[in-house]
């Protein structure tokens, strides 16, 4: 075992801890914190793969702004560990259901996975901002821009559904 | 109302100029302003290295007389503690016994003598009311205690030393050594 | 010397290296506070602490020990990890930004170039910021755990600003990557030395945002919403003692004495000195890394002066200047220069 592996089982035991802690904690501030952990170590494996940049896009934008804001939504409505807002038995039920049939799907799509195959290559940079550049702005041009019109979109409906009251 | 000086300036109510809304400069100006402080000299005086003259008119802590013999001016008639407007003074008169001229000017004394310093408001009235130059107020203030207690001055406080047995601690509270 | 394919060595002077520079930073903060304090006093003509020690210079061990001595409270009704948590985070992450800042060129000890940063990471300038962003949290958490309204609001406050600023930051900052093309800070620098003058000439405009949000970021009046002790009573801390509290004000001291270094070293240089070039390596990684640390000291020492200077923003104000005011002044000065760079390379 070299410290690249020490570290990825490290990681991944870490991941998996704290994710499993997210859905579990009754608290929901306990939880975002916890995915916040998850985001991180996420960030590690990234690392590890010797994407950089998307190590620390991935914490300035999911762990920094986006749980910031979930933890604002979670602290200003102060919903506290005895007030669980869902009680309902058939919530619960289609909950259930629901899970099932994700994970019925993932097993399904990983099930012919040829693992060895898939395997990024540790050695490869294509996690570094100067080759993640080049192909963004070439190969996938047209995504990349339409998926930025999807949040000029986003952005306006937030304007208007903010400008009504 | 007219105005009492000439330096009064009306209140502008004008909309804000271009240069000032964008803010910047106007924080320049005034940390142009801070900065002139910044280098000033201090006006600082360390107190208990360094202190301040009082002028000479200053009025502080009172003390009690005595003559070039050395014995006590006060007859304790009672004037100052008439004349005190904040009722701080108190005094307890006695006779002289005889063998005592060494020690009280006149027959009779001030046996106990107190100022309240918490009420004192060092206005000078008992000094003026005095017909005997008993009390004087001097050029140092009350120091502070921890005690209110410690603010009522007797007469172990408000003597001035003997001239003739103390001259040397005489001097020092006079400031000439 | 290879154990688990391990550079013993290397990582014995990175280790030194963390050490020598947490104690540094520390240090600094440490007496900043004692400058802040003699700057604060000089500007309202007074002489500041001058009892403990010659110019008062043992001040903030003094400080330092008074805090120790104050009794840890807990309030009764605040959840105690996340209130012990915060302040540690607020540490933590101030102290992690100095990883990626170049303190000077290489020593040459031993036949061994070592290089005076922890990490030359090709993405430095954008770690700085995913730091940063987590600094958020020690507010936050500390705010919220505290289970009072006043530090909660002050915590939202505080963070959304915190986050506000960013953007702008950011934007300012993708002006200077246009020019200098890439994102690591050592190579900022080397760029900078190589091409004879700062980057300030380049980008005013750019250093102008960069600097208002990091006063923001930091939480320097007149931005400091997250404290307000007019309004707030005493922001996010105000359930805080002892070392606890200490923290978060080390905290404050400690990023503003990484963001002027990160200021130093993006517009300003960082270690090179321009007009002299000193052969001896090593004698040129010590000059530089003091004429870094004359910068810092510069732009410390403004921040201070504006603190003293300017009251605080109100909130609205402060949300106004910072969406309306410097995003788009940073998108401007994006353009600007993207197209100045565009017929620049085409000529």
């Amino acid at each position: 075992m070299n410290v690249t592996q020490i570290l990825f089982w490290l990681l991944s035991a870490l991941t998996v801890f704290s994710a499993l802690v997210v859905i579990t904690r009754k608290n929901p501030v306990y939880s975002v914190l916890w995915l916040i952990i998850t985001f991180i170590s996420i960030s590690g494996h990234y690392i590890l793969l010797n994407a950089q940049f998307l190590a620390v896009v991935n914490v300035i934008v999911y762990a920094g702004a986006i749980m910031v804001l979930f933890l604002f939504v979670i602290m200003l409505m102060n919903l506290n560990a005895d007030a669980e807002p869902q009680k309902n038995k058939w919530l619960q039920f289609a909950g259930v259901i629901a899970g099932g049939c994700l994970a019925l799907v993932i097993i399904a799509a990983l099930k012919n996975v040829d693992a060895k195959a898939r395997i990024a290559e540790t050695g490869s940079d294509i996690g570094l901002i100067e080759n993640l550049g080049k192909v963004l702005f070439t190969q996938y041009v047209l995504p990349f821009e339409i998926s930025s019109v999807l949040f000029l979109s986003a952005m306006v409906g937030a304007v208007v559904i903010g400008k009504k009251n | 109302m007219q105005s009492l000086t000439n330096r009064s300036k009306p209140v502008e109510r004008k909309p804000m100029t271009w240069v000032e809304r964008i803010y910047i400069w106007n924080i320049f100006k005034g940390m142009l302003i801070t900065g002139k402080h910044f280098l000033k000299k201090k006006p600082t005086i360390q107190y208990p290295e360094e202190k301040r003259t009082f002028s000479p008119v200053f009025r502080g802590v009172q003390v009690l007389n005595r003559d070039e013999e050395g014995r006590e001016r006060c007859t304790a008639c009672g004037l100052c503690a008439v004349a005190c407007p904040a009722e701080a003074i108190t005094m307890e008169a006695a006779e002289r016994k005889p063998g005592e001229e060494n020690l009280y000017r006149e027959e009779k004394y001030a046996a106990r003598y107190e100022i309240n310093m918490l009420r004192c408001i060092f206005c000078g009235l008992c000094e003026e009311a005095c017909p005997k130059d008993a009390i004087y107020l001097s050029e140092t203030f009350a120091p502070a205690n921890y005690q209110r207690k410690g603010f009522i001055y007797g007469k172990n406080e408000l003597l001035i030393p003997d001239p003739k047995t103390q001259a040397q601690e005489l001097a020092k509270a006079r400031g000439q050594l | 010397m290879h154990l688990l394919a391990i550079d013993w060595i290397f990582l014995l002077e990175k280790l030194i290296l963390i050490v020598i520079i947490i104690s540094i930073s520390l240090g600094v903060a440490m007496y900043s506070t004692w400058w802040e304090r003699k700057v604060a006093a000089w500007i309202q003509d007074r002489i500041g602490p001058n009892r403990a020690g010659p110019l008062g210079l043992l001040q903030p061990l003094a400080d330092g020990l008074k805090l120790f001595m104050k009794e840890e409270i807990f309030p009764a009704s605040s959840n105690k990890i996340l209130f012990l948590l915060g302040p540690c985070l607020a540490m933590l992450t101030a102290m992690m930004t100095s990883a990626v800042v170049p303190w000077a060129s290489h020593l040459h000890i031993a036949g061994r170039d070592v290089p005076l940063q922890i990490a030359d990471v090709n993405i430095g300038i954008l770690y700085v910021f995913g730091v940063v962003s987590m600094g958020v949290y020690g507010v936050m958490i500390g705010g919220w755990a505290s289970n009072n309204k006043f530090s909660l609001m002050a915590a939202v406050r505080g963070a959304s600003q915190i986050i506000s600023y960013e953007l702008a930051m950011g934007l300012a900052l993708i002006a200077l990557v246009l020019h200098t093309g890439s994102l690591s800070l050592g190579v900022i620098v080397e760029q900078q030395a190589h091409q004879g003058y700062w980057n300030i000439v380049l980008q005013p405009l750019g250093f102008l945002i960069f600097f208002v949000c990091a006063l923001a970021e930091c939480n320097r009046t007149p931005f400091d919403l997250s404290e307000a002790e007019s309004e707030l009573n005493f922001g996010y801390h105000q359930e805080y003692s002892s070392m606890k509290l200490g923290f978060y004000l080390f905290a404050e001291y400690v990023n503003m004495f990484i963001s002027s270094v990160i200021m130093a070293t993006l517009y300003f240089g960082g270690y090179h000195i321009p007009f002299i070039h000193i052969a001896d390596p090593n004698f040129a990684a010590l000059a530089g890394f003091i004429f870094l640390f004359a910068k810092t000291a510069a732009f410390i020492t403004v921040f201070m002066w504006i603190r003293w200077t300017v009251p605080r923003f109100r909130y609205d104000q402060l949300m106004n200047l910072g969406w309306k005011g410097l995003i788009p002044l940073a998108l401007i000065n994006l353009l600007i220069t993207a197209v100045v760079i565009l017929l620049h390379t085409q000529h």
